[in-house]
């Protein structure tokens, strides 16, 4: 099949140049190695879209968060995502650290990251009262915000296949020739290549004969904690940076738990995905440092991911030796900011490059709007119900979601049991699934028209259900 | 007309606590479930054992679970099935959900019987990575028992709580090969003719004092490490050793399950999240009972039958205009006892007291302000009870263990 372009990746930020080529009247392949988007470092992404202050001016990666955290603004709406602006706050200890939170003020204010200030003492008390005393001072972000990170990449992804976009799960590229993206099932020509794979961009660079960086993964490990740790604080709450990361974090989620983490590891394998009690003691010290109040007992899930880091620690960003082939490599933090401003910056990349765009006269920027029963007023439920029974039936008790809200997650894509999780929050609450996994197999059953057997976790090979020994 | 008692959770204590509501003289009973059927977790217990108490013979769960639900019908109780509660507020009004709509039933007074949930991996993180092949027990006796699918080939357990052993029974009996139980206390958890009848007899061999320190697997479980535990529970360096599996299942606790119960403002102990409730059952807010696994996990349903008995009869005692002494005198209890229910008494009347000690004890006696009774053999896995005398509730109430 031939192809304007072709992105390799459906991660947030391969997904964001889809949904944003998707506005041209471009033929458009979006190939993906797992059984769904945003099943790699998206996946365990923590979910802040950042004010931009941390990174140094003349950096990609600085220009691109600060352009990406105001474009959230305009896409919570079309793509209707929950997204909030929380506020962030990255705290000293000392005057020595105070010095530090100055750097990082003028840092971005010349970023033009806006409204920043430096709160001391009581005042910084008064704003956030569960926070430990022997924080004397924090540099206060309010553009900083949270969302959902695979909730907005799977919101891109629908609205790009809405305007056109191929999708393509279970395609591992194994080899790439000029203009030419080779899976296992089929080899798909392009005029343009975009390599947006994550921890796997240097091997497909590779593939395409023009290795000029590395990727070195860094795991995060991410630990959550329950509703009860809820109002500990309601900013995204950051040490000082360190030179490998931004350190660990006390992060309020859009859901009402609270996420600590993440960990950043090196030298570790890409698929390295395990979590370690070392990690979690780690974790809890540092965030107990920050709010006496969290709690070892309040855990109740915890995931890890692998960032892509490149060589140069900046993103990548850019045409190549090979002709059309592009990289968006290295889209470590503040990468999920920065997807759609890297989306952006691409349109004018392939414009650059010769690509013809033209404007469609006809794409819709919205998607259909998500009713969630979670967030329904008695009112808004019994509006729900009368217009479809099927909103009335609790699937997942701990998280209120309906059987209404399944059904359609699977209607607009999800094949796999983390598909639905991800998309729902079907049992990610406190049972985690314990209750509810049954019930959302019989439904996947019938909505893929695939028996029990074949459903599967994250897809192939991870099979939940070995045998149907009824019908033995 | 007098409004109506409404129980909520239509599983075994929700049951026996309806009839008992009717039988007593509640004009009407309400049952309340989530499932299309009602049973609850007794649906999916395939296994024999259960009804000695109830009704001198050994029923499987599913039969007992008909029993119990055809008796309530037959006492005039109405079931109100697939339908989930959303919460309750301080009027008793519960507000519901169904395919039908959104409804509100005005209380007289109420009986929760949510039952429990099952302690996830997450909760106690089990390090590793996160393929398909974890399954609570509870899950895996639902895809097995009920819909007959053969969830695993190669399968370990952590935990030794009831469910888990006869999950390893049933597995075995699948055509599974388990592999170890692995428990991280010095005692199993469940009872001891489980561990007789569902290890012993088919060879599985159980680990105590050991746990499982790494799950490997991309997509599906490939290996287990497991190692043995220190005093403080920290697994020993050098113990460690693997096993290939394909499964692994999770009995590792069960906890009450009282969201419902927390939109009506009724307080939960902090350590257990079992509902408080004083000698008539009820809980801190008025009108509202409780029984069952939502205040404190059984052993038997038998016991659990007797609880559920009497919360059914306050309910309906309370619609029909009862006046119930006040409980103000605490029940308290020293070191030995993992908890004792319930949490308050009035000291006008005789109260059972029921508790689990922490520790095994042998010939160990209680004493209740002067009352005693001596037990040959007291367990951790079996929940015991003392009816103490009125006469012995009247000061402050502490129940002491002596060997």
């Amino acid at each position: 099949m031939f192809y304007d372009v072709v992105i390799i990746g459906a991660g947030v930020t391969g997904t964001a140049i889809a949904r944003e080529l998707s506005k041209y009247d471009l033929k458009i392949a979006l190939v993906e190695k797992e059984a769904e988007a945003a099943f790699g470092a998206t996946k365990a992404n923590s979910g802040i879209v950042h004010a931009g202050f941390h990174s140094a001016p003349g950096m990609i990666k600085s220009t691109l968060c600060v352009r990406g955290n105001y474009l959230y603004g305009e896409l919570k709406d079309e793509l209707d995502i929950p997204f909030k602006r929380v506020g962030e706050l990255m705290i000293a200890r000392g005057p020595e650290d105070e010095e530090r939170l100055e750097f990082f003020l003028k840092q971005g204010q010349e970023l033009g990251v806006p409204d920043l200030k430096i709160l001391r003492g009581e005042e910084l008390y008064a704003f956030e009262p569960h926070l430990s005393h022997t924080i004397t001072a924090a540099l206060y972000a309010p553009s900083a915000g949270v969302i959902n990170p695979y909730e907005f990449t799977y919101r891109l992804l629908y609205n790009a296949i809405q305007n056109g976009v191929e999708f393509f799960p279970n395609h591992p590229v194994i080899g790439i020739e000029t203009h030419k993206v080779i899976t296992e099932h089929q080899t798909f020509e392009a005029k343009y290549i975009i390599n947006a794979a994550g921890v796997y961009a240097d091997k497909i660079a590779e593939m395409a004969g023009v290795k000029t960086f590395e990727i070195k993964p860094r795991k995060g490990q991410e630990y959550l904690l329950d509703r009860s740790c809820e109002g500990l604080t309601t900013r995204v709450i950051f040490p000082l940076p360190s030179k490998t990361s931004k350190g660990i974090l006390v992060i309020p989620t859009l859901d009402g738990t609270l996420m600590i983490g993440p960990t950043a590891e090196d030298g570790v394998p890409a698929d390295d995905k395990s979590t370690t009690n070392e990690a979690f003691e780690a974790i809890l010290k540092s965030t107990q440092a920050i709010i006496p109040e969290i709690k070892a007992c309040s855990l109740f899930s915890q995931f890890a991911g692998v960032r892509p880091v490149a060589t140069g620690d900046d993103f990548i960003i850019g045409p190549t030796g090979e002709e059309g082939f592009i990289n968006v490599a290295g889209i470590q933090s503040p990468g999920l900011t920065a997807a759609p401003a890297v989306a952006e910056l691409m349109v004018n990349i392939l414009k650059k490059q010769g690509l013809k765009l033209t404007q469609k006269g006809d794409f819709n920027p919205r998607v259909p709007r998500h009713k969630k029963v979670r967030t329904m007023s008695i009112e808004e439920l019994k509006k729900a119900v009368a217009e479809n029974p099927q909103y009335g039936k609790i699937v997942c008790r701990c998280e209120r979601v309906s059987e209404a809200e399944i059904r359609q997650a699977i209607r607009e894509g999800a094949t796999t049991l983390d598909g639905i999780k991800l998309r729902t929050r079907a049992g990610q609450g406190r049972c985690q699934g314990g209750f509810c996994t049954y019930r959302i197999l019989e439904i996947m059953s019938e909505e893929l028209g695939i028996p029990m057997t074949e459903l599967t976790k994250k897809g192939i090979g991870s099979n939940l259900i070995k045998k149907d020994i009824k019908n033995d | 007309m007098t409004k109506p008692v409404v129980i909520v959770g239509g599983g075994p204590a929700g049951l026996i606590a309806a009839e008992s509501a009717k039988l007593n003289g509640a004009e009407r009973v309400i049952v309340i479930d989530r499932e299309r059927h009602t049973g609850g977790i007794l649906n999916q217990c395939i296994h024999a054992g259960f009804g000695l108490g109830l009704f001198k013979e050994e029923l499987t769960g599913p039969e007992f679970a008909d029993r119990v639900s055809k008796a309530a019908l037959k006492a005039g109780v109405e079931f109100l099935t697939e339908t989930t509660v959303l919460n309750i507020n301080d009027q008793r009004q519960i507000t519901t959900t169904s395919e039908k709509g959104v409804d509100t039933i005005d209380a007289g007074a109420i009986v929760m019987c949510t039952g429990c949930r099952e302690r996830p991996r997450g909760v106690i993180h089990i390090p590793g990575e996160r393929p398909a092949g974890i399954y609570t027990a509870g899950l895996a006796q639902k895809l097995v028992n009920t819909s007959g699918y053969l969830i695993g080939k190669k399968v370990v357990i952590l935990g030794s709580g009831d469910i888990g052993l006869i999950m390893a029974r049933r597995m075995t009996l699948q055509g599974a090969k388990v592999l170890a139980i692995v428990e991280v206390m010095k005692n199993p958890g469940g009872l001891q003719r489980n561990i007789i009848q569902c290890l012993d007899d088919f060879g599985i061999p159980l680990y105590l004092s050991h746990t499982i320190t790494n799950i490997k697997g991309k997509k599906r479980v490939e290996q287990v490490t497991i190692a043995k535990l220190d005093d403080k529970m920290q697994p020993i360096a050098g113990t460690e050793f693997t096993l290939d599996c394909d499964t692994v299942l999770l009995s590792v606790g069960l906890i009450p399950e009282n969201e419902v119960a927390k939109t009506a403002g009724i307080k939960l102990n902090e350590r257990s999240n079992g509902m408080i409730v004083d000698e008539n059952l009820m809980t801190s807010v008025d009108g509202i009972f409780g029984c069952g696994n939502a205040l404190h996990v059984h052993d038997l349903v038998d016991n659990l039958a007797v609880e559920a008995k009497e919360a059914g009869k306050n309910a309906a005692d309370y619609v029909n205009g009862t006046q119930f002494e006040k409980s103000t005198i605490d029940v308290k209890f020293d070191g030995g006892f993992g908890y004792v229910l319930p949490y308050k008494v009035s000291g006008t009347k005789a109260v059972r007291l029921q508790f689990r000690v922490r520790a095994p004890h042998k010939n160990a006696t209680i004493t209740c302000n002067g009352f005693t009774k001596r037990y040959p053999h007291l367990q951790p896995n079996h929940m015991e009870s003392i009816t103490v005398p009125a006469e012995n509730l009247t000061s402050e109430v502490c129940l002491c263990l002596n060997d």
